[in-house]
């Protein structure tokens, strides 16, 4: 992962393996504290919630993406600029519902997951629970409420993995003036 | 200075940091004797020059400092009255420095807040929908520029009406807020900016932009 060239901090390239080793540190350490999966996996998603909140005005400040009109537009940002901003990947949108409200993020490849093989006493174990948290975090700031979750995961034994994201509601309250 | 002064307001509309780049320049120190021909007034809790406006004093002028030392607000350092000092002519020759009066903190919250609710103001006026807030004011002094996020943090930065370059200052602003303040785990959100990296780097930025600028008020 390497940073923006244009930053005033010296640009910085970290190994992604360190990364994966962190994450899954972290994980771990959870699952010592907690010994109960769904436990593990509501305190990865609060994790995530708050890197969300602060993540997004990093990603605004860099990407310099508009206000998304409608939900494809977002399911497009989030795919195209957001994951390949952070995570280097370019998930594919598709199922989408009926309605248009909801779709489906497919990661042939995740970078949390490298090396890591579930086994048998946390089958119910989300190890990549903290992006979840992180896409409700930072849709919440910019006026979403979504719910996301993982409907497959290639720990678990499916081919990919694969986020279902359901949009919710606008949150009406404390819009910025001249969005309404 | 080209850039006068930095301010971010927060979703609410409270002001969460505040930096001002300025010295007044029009200051100005003069030793009097006794009687004193200007007319001082109590004004908002500071002594101004009401009348007689003369030498670099000018009316509006607050009383900043009596004989080098500051004064406090309508009294003296050691909590004399001013009006009543300078009536005694055993306190002459007495030197004065007037100048203009610096906004305290808390005029400057709420005229942050103040702000954020005209800004809505610009997008409520709109004959058409979807306009944006306010984005710049103007008056002969300075420019005001005001940079809002999609998640409702406000960058204002008021400059000088000459200078050029400030939305992308407003832009560099919003990236080092999002480095410096947010990736801080110890800040939280929509609370006062108190990170120093933030204020290095902001200072930083703003230098830039002075140095960029072809021409500012001659210092």
């Amino acid at each position: 992962m390497s940073r923006q060239s244009n930053r005033t901090t010296d640009s910085k390239k970290m190994n992604a393996e360190l990364f994966t080793l962190t994450y899954g540190a972290l994980v771990t350490q959870l699952c010592k504290d907690y010994e109960n999966d769904e436990e593990v996996n509501k305190q990865l998603d609060k994790m995530g919630y708050n890197i969300g909140v602060r993540l997004i005005e990093d990603f605004l400040a860099r990407s310099s993406v508009g206000r998304c009109q409608d939900f494809r537009e977002t399911a497009d940002v989030i795919a195209k600029v957001a994951f390949k901003m952070y995570l280097g990947i370019t998930p594919s949108v598709t199922n989408w519902s009926p309605a248009g409200d909801e779709f489906s993020l497919i990661m042939e490849s995740n970078p949390l997951v490298d090396f890591v093989e579930l086994p048998d006493n946390h089958s119910s174990l989300v190890y990549s629970n903290l992006l979840c948290g992180v896409l409700r975090g930072a849709l919440e700031m910019v006026q979403m409420a979504v719910d996301v979750k993982f409907s497959q995961d290639t720990l678990r034994g499916d081919n990919v993995t694969e986020i279902r994201m359901k949009f919710i509601k606008r949150i009406e309250e404390n819009l910025p003036a001249g969005d309404e | 200075m080209a850039i006068f002064s930095v301010y971010v307001v927060n979703k609410a509309g409270g002001l969460i940091y505040q930096y001002d780049n300025y010295v007044p320049r029009a200051e100005a120190e003069k030793t009097f004797s006794y009687p004193l021909d200007l007319v001082l007034k109590i004004h908002d809790e500071k002594v101004v020059v009401s009348f007689g406006q003369r030498d670099g004093i000018r009316v509006g002028h607050a009383l900043l400092s009596i004989n080098g030392v500051d004064v406090n607000g309508k009294f003296t350092a050691d909590g004399k009255e001013i009006i009543e000092y300078l009536k005694d002519s055993t306190n002459y020759p007495v030197s004065i420095r007037f100048g203009r009066a610096r906004l305290s903190s808390n005029e400057k919250l709420m005229l942050a807040s103040m702000f954020h609710s005209l800004f809505a103001i610009g997008s409520q006026l709109s004959p058409e929908v979807g306009s944006t807030g306010i984005e710049m004011l103007e008056t002969d002094i300075f420019k005001l520029h005001c940079f809002q996020t999609l998640t409702g943090i406000k960058f204002i930065v008021l400059a000088d009406p000459r200078q050029s370059g400030i939305d992308a200052l407003l832009r560099k602003i919003y990236e080092i807020y999002s480095d410096f303040a947010l990736k801080n785990p110890f800040y939280s959100l929509e609370m006062p900016i108190r990170c120093e990296l933030f204020d290095q780097n902001l200072k930083g930025a703003l230098e830039i932009a002075d140095k960029a600028s072809n021409f500012g008020p001659g210092s």
